[in-house]
């Protein structure tokens, strides 16, 4: 087998090349193995350390400031507390609608007493719209549609309109508080500031 | 002498500036064509022959696309003329619609490309899902597609408030209403009250810049929707079309080799 030729390349063999290792002082900026910091801080690792850290601080530092810039602190928006006129005013049976354009109430006469409804839709916040031939609120937006009392009857609102704190002032106006509200799911149309006593 | 001249044209650096490549029909040449210039590079550089047909693609991307540079350009014009202030932005719509040349045009060009984006990447997301081409190697470029889709949906939202018409302000009342109730961040959604979160500090209140549509609202709204979101879409549809490219290009039938 040995003289039978073959088309196999015959590789030279290749002097291994050994050289003896050169040997190094240990590097300067390396700790020393002895050392039982876990940081081993040293130059270059300082530089790295800081580096990273004035980066991180300054992304960090920079996405929340422009996060809170989003916050503003003064609103424009109308005062939540507002007088509206004397009870003598009002007419017993009628949903008055004087301050809804503004502040967004109905102020409702009964015949013991008042309460501000809410004009905010319980579906998703339009402005229903009273209508006194059929006795109800309607909301244009979705058909939601709610009795005088505010209780929800039809359409696709979860729950009753809100009614607002309703008060005497010093000077004997009805005072209104939209931001105290009163919700019916809750139990709180029967609670101090739900309904103000007309006392003629 | 015509021909002299313009000989003498091509010869100069302008025009070989920026025709840097004859016509000569290579592979070569044609190759460098679209690698030497910076617009058409994201694009393959070789096309298969199934890509070309408009029954597989529909064209859809493209067209999205295409839309996208319409409003683009109309909006930029549009820019021109509307405030966006409670006190003018009504009445420049109303200005543009019935005096500015060309207004009614430009404003009709903006709004109906925009309805039709939103279709088109809808058709165009119902092709991918159709061809099964968000598999793999192409699930990546799914997910940029769906970041490109909330981001025309956004687009489309935030453009739809800046007539500011009875319309705008109640569509856009009922649909920051919803943020409300998102997990975590919404005053009325689950762990809202839980985490201090009141109708003055939570999500709804950065993106209305108020506890209400209002004024704010719409200044919010039109700086994103002229700025921020675009530019966030560009992004995303560069790396969309690079994608696209790195992926072996459009997808085709499995013929067990490579398309080219
Ligand atoms: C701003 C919106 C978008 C633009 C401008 C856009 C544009 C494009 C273009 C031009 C193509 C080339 C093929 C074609 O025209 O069909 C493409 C491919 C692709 N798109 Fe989109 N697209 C958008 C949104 C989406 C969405 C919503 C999805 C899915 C969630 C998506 C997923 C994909 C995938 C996976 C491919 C590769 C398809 C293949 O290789 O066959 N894109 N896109
Ligand atoms: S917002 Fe009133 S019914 Fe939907």
């Amino acid at each position: 087998m040995a003289d039978q030729p073959t088309n196999e390349v015959v590789k030279p063999v290749q002097p291994q090349i050994a050289a003896a290792p050169i040997p190094r002082k240990p590097k300067q900026d390396r700790a020393p193995e002895e050392d039982p910091g876990i940081w081993r801080m040293n130059r270059r690792n300082a530089l790295w350390v800081g580096g990273w850290l004035a980066f991180f601080g300054f992304i960090i530092t920079s996405t929340v400031g422009a996060l809170r810039y989003m916050f503003p602190r003064v609103l424009f928006e109308p005062p939540t507390k507002f007088k509206a006129g004397l009870p003598a005013d009002y007419v017993v049976g009628e949903v008055s609608e004087k301050y809804k354009d503004e502040k967004r109430v109905w102020i409702v006469r009964e015949k013991d007493g008042f309460y501000a409804i809410i004009s905010i839709c319980t579906h998703l916040g339009c402005t229903p719209r009273w209508l006194p031939s059929d006795n109800k609120f309607k909301c244009p937006c979705h058909g939601s549609g709610f009795y005088k009392s505010a209780i929800n009857f039809e359409g696709p609102a979860p729950r009753p309109l809100e009614r607002a704190f309703i008060g005497l002032a010093d000077d004997g106006q009805i005072e209104i508080d939209r931001s105290v509200k009163f919700l019916y799911e809750k139990g709180e149309w029967g609670k101090q500031g739900s309904f103000l006593e007309y006392k003629g | 002498m015509l021909t002299q001249l313009r000989d003498q044209f091509r010869k100069t650096d302008v025009y070989k500036s920026i025709f840097r490549h004859s016509y000569q029909d290579t592979q070569r040449n044609r190759a460098l064509q679209i690698v030497d210039n910076v617009f058409l590079h994201l694009h393959p550089v070789r096309v298969p022959r199934h890509a070309t047909n408009l029954g597989y693609t529909w064209g859809m991307g493209g067209i999205t696309f295409l839309l996208f540079i319409v409003l683009t350009i109309t909006g930029v014009i549009l820019m021109f003329y509307y405030r966006p202030t409670a006190q003018y932005a009504y009445e420049d719509m109303k200005y543009l619609m019935n005096d500015v040349p060309f207004g009614p045009l430009m404003r009709n060009m903006h709004r109906w490309a925009a309805h039709a984006m939103v279709l088109t990447v809808m058709l165009h997301m119902f092709r991918v899902f159709l061809t099964g081409s968000y598999k793999p190697p192409r699930q990546f470029n799914w997910v940029v597609g769906v970041i490109l889709l909330v981001l025309t949906l956004l687009l489309s939202f935030s453009g739809y408030l800046l007539p500011w018409d009875q319309l705008a302000i109640w569509a856009v009342t009922v649909g920051t209403n919803m943020a409300r109730a998102t997990p975590l961040l919404g005053h009325e959604g689950p762990f809202g009250p839980e985490l201090g979160l009141r109708a003055d500090n939570d999500v709804r209140f950065v993106l209305l810049g108020g506890t209400e549509v209002g004024p704010p609202t719409l200044l919010r709204f039109y700086v994103g929707h002229c700025i921020f979101l675009p530019l966030i879409a560009v992004i995303f549809m560069v790396v969309h079309f690079w994608r696209v490219r790195k992926d072996g290009g459009i997808s085709g039938p499995d013929t067990g080799k490579k398309n080219f």
